[in-house]
């Protein structure tokens, strides 16, 4: 053995020195290659497919009873990740790593935005012609008049309420906002956790307070912000639960935590078939509460660094093919996006049921939107999503 | 080539040595020392409102929200009593316990005792706490178990969050007391006994000082796993934690949630110079 360094310190200390540089080194060549470039340019024929398709998606939007036959057709085999809510999936579409993504309203101005999604040549899109003429051009899918995606399907959020517990049925989001109401279900109000919630109380301060001028509920001025962020936190002490995992929320409901809530399709038919005694607004109130409702409507983009370009093309055309799109929406349990898959459900009175053909019913549901500074009319003092997140922090206190 | 290879290597041994460590240190270096500088640098941007995209160099801009903002103050305080609450549980209940197993149980009984504790380990995580959820809702078996004594569980809030992590973390508390109680030889135990002390005296005076480091060392893992979680905070309460908003900051105020992380890491730091002080390392 040769003899030991004879200064360990210093041994130590240049270590330490070393580290210190190769993660400066690190972090420098982490920010060196931050603006990806963004081609902005659509696709002008669909080709080949190149073999594989990696996709983002919400849970039951890509599943076998479809892929498998898109796979034996376009021999491009689907991976896919699920995301759980709009911020996982801009997260994830920023990696770069995938062709596409079904993105909702709030996710899909933040991509546009970032560069991270490309235009869709909607004419490579044969399927895309007998789309609901009420969901194409629409602000939360195309952008500056070019379309940036092909529209899968929507649906509305939900007044659900335990109908042993909550008596007469409420006809208005009141039975949870109004301060005097939501007392009596103090601690049994069940409440969605995300910032994008705030549009619930805009919505419902557009119908109750006329005088604050609110028309888009995402685009909400300050005096309009402050309203519908305070509103919330009045609500605050009778909510039992914010839920974001529709697991949650079901055992909430199933459990008696919670009596009355806003939800998704998806909970209310798990809880209804499962024998709870829930109930959401029905059809002689127009499905909606008085006031309306925020919703989403989902869309396919391409990203824009796309490995796989083609094959997302025909994966777009395929997925609102009549009847795939059939297969996905009464999965899901939304409206399809494609006017002729209400031809294709197995349940004949599904599009009825979902309203998929029902431009009126859909005047009075708020799609998800990104809220941004621009509030559409000129002037750019709205609240932006940075300040949607933090009111909704300071919310739930 | 295998020959020329030793060759180069044969007769220096420095280039052995940093041949051997390459690979780990590099993961060390790179993969956590590397991921917390850049988490450190990032918590000095700001993000574009409009495109989402990050807009590098130095502003103040997350600390000041940070300390202005009452609700930011109120959640780190919030976090670290909690943490500070399951870690002082965790030790009194994993110290008899730990004791038993390595005093007092036979050799069997011992072997059977690690196994039920480091048996709820090989569960999920979600599976336990999502049990808890169902136990502590309103129709679940603790308001049930308390009915009939007109009482009523602590349902879903800080105090559920409490319980539930005391119950997550126990076995990390168990097992380095455990261990630590091992290394102390039964003859100091014997010769305390022999010099008149009583049971209690022995303990307080023998066994509680040998074995506090390693009690320090278990509270290192509970208080640890207790500030970073976020997902049984959001199971059952609606009491938001450090680990909450780093998570509902991350996708759209990346440099945000990172000043926020920087949070944990000094209580941590703190944490741990005082466990340093405290031996916690002197047995490592």
């Amino acid at each position: 053995m040769r003899t030991r360094d004879a200064h360990p310190a210093r041994t130590a200390w240049l270590i330490v020195g070393g580290l210190l540089a190769t993660m400066l080194l690190l972090a420098g060549c982490g920010s060196s290659d931050s603006s990806s470039s963004t081609s902005g340019e659509e696709l002008q024929k669909v080709g080949k497919g190149e073999g594989s398709l990696s996709l983002i998606s919400w849970a039951g939007y890509v599943e076998p009873e479809w892929t498998k036959p898109f796979e034996e057709k376009t021999g491009c085999k689907v991976s896919d990740k699920i995301a759980g809510t709009s911020d996982e999936m801009v997260e994830l579409m920023r990696s770069g790593q995938y062709d596409g993504v079904s993105a909702s309203g709030n996710a899909t101005a933040r991509l546009v935005e970032g560069g991270d999604v490309d235009p869709v040549n909607v004419d490579l899109v044969p399927n895309y012609k007998t789309i609901f003429s009420d969901l194409k051009d629409q602000p939360y899918n195309t952008f500056d008049g070019v379309n940036y995606g092909i529209p899968h399907g929507r649906g509305a959020n939900l007044l659900m309420w335990n109908s042993n517990d909550v008596k007469p049925a409420p006809i208005s989001w009141d039975v949870m906002l109004d301060p005097k109401k939501a007392a009596k279900y103090k601690g049994k109000i069940s409440a969605y956790d995300d910032p994008i919630y705030i549009a619930d109380a805009a919505v419902y301060l557009k119908a109750h307070q006329p005088e604050l001028g609110i028309e888009n509920p995402y685009e909400l001025n300050e005096e309009q912000f402050e309203a519908a962020v305070d509103l919330l936190k009045e609500q605050r002490p009778f909510v039992g639960e914010y839920w974001s995992e529709a697991a949650k929320q079901i055992s909430a409901f199933a459990g008696g935590d919670d009596q009355v809530g806003t939800t998704w399709q998806y909970q209310y038919f798990e809880l209804k078939n499962a024998g709870k005694p829930v109930a959401a607004s029905p059809a002689s109130q127009g499905f909606l509460p008085k006031e309306g409702a925020t919703g989403w409507s989902d869309t396919w983009m391409i990203s824009s660094e796309a490995k796989h370009p083609n094959c997302m093309y025909m994966w777009m055309d395929w997925i609102v093919s009549p009847k795939v799109n059939a297969e996905v929406a009464e999965f899901f349990g939304e409206a399809p996006a494609q006017s002729l898959a209400c031809e294709q459900t197995a349940d004949k009175e599904f599009c009825t049921k979902y309203h998929a053909d029902n431009p009126g019913f859909w005047k009075r549901v708020y799609y998800w939107e990104t809220p941004l500074a621009d509030c559409g009319n000129g002037s750019s003092d709205c609240k932006d999503y940075n300040d949607w997140v933090q009111a909704w922090t300071s919310v739930k206190g | 080539m295998g020959h020329r290879l030793a060759g180069l290597f044969h007769g220096r041994p420095r280039l052995q040595i940093s041949g051997l460590l390459a690979g780990p240190v590099g993961w060390l270096v790179i993969g956590y020392l590397g991921s917390l500088a850049v988490l450190l640098i990032a918590a000095f941007w700001t993000v574009d409102p409009l495109s989402g995209e990050l807009v590098q160099g130095l502003s103040f801009e997350n600390f000041e929200t940070l300390f202005n903002e009452p609700v930011y103050r109120d959640i780190v305080k919030r976090t670290v009593l909690i943490a500070a609450l399951v870690t002082v549980t965790d030790a009194v209940l994993a110290f008899p316990i730990a004791f038993y197993m390595a005093k007092v149980a036979s050799r069997r009984g011992k072997a059977i005792l690690v196994v039920a504790v480091l048996l709820p380990l090989w569960s999920s995580y979600l599976v336990k706490v999502y049990a808890w959820r169902t136990m502590l809702s309103a129709g679940g078996v603790i308001n049930w178990a308390l009915e009939p004594f007109g009482l009523s569980g602590p349902g879903f809030g800080s105090t559920a969050v409490w319980l539930v992590m005391s119950y997550l973390w126990l076995p990390y508390m168990i097992l380095p007391i455990y261990a630590g109680l091992e290394r102390i030889p039964n003859s100091l135990i014997s010769a305390s006994e022999d010099l008149g002390a009583s049971p209690f005296t022995t303990f307080r005076r023998v066994i509680l000082p040998l074995a506090f480091p390693a009690v320090v060392a278990g509270s290192i893992f509970t208080f640890a796993l207790t500030l970073g979680d976020y997902i049984t905070p959001r199971l059952v309460s609606n009491d938001q934690f450090i680990g909450n908003v780093i998570f509902n900051n991350i996708s759209n105020n990346l440099p945000f949630a990172s000043a926020l992380a920087l949070v944990p890491i000094v209580v941590m730091i703190a944490y741990l110079m005082v466990a340093r002080k405290l031996g916690a390392f002197e047995h490592i």
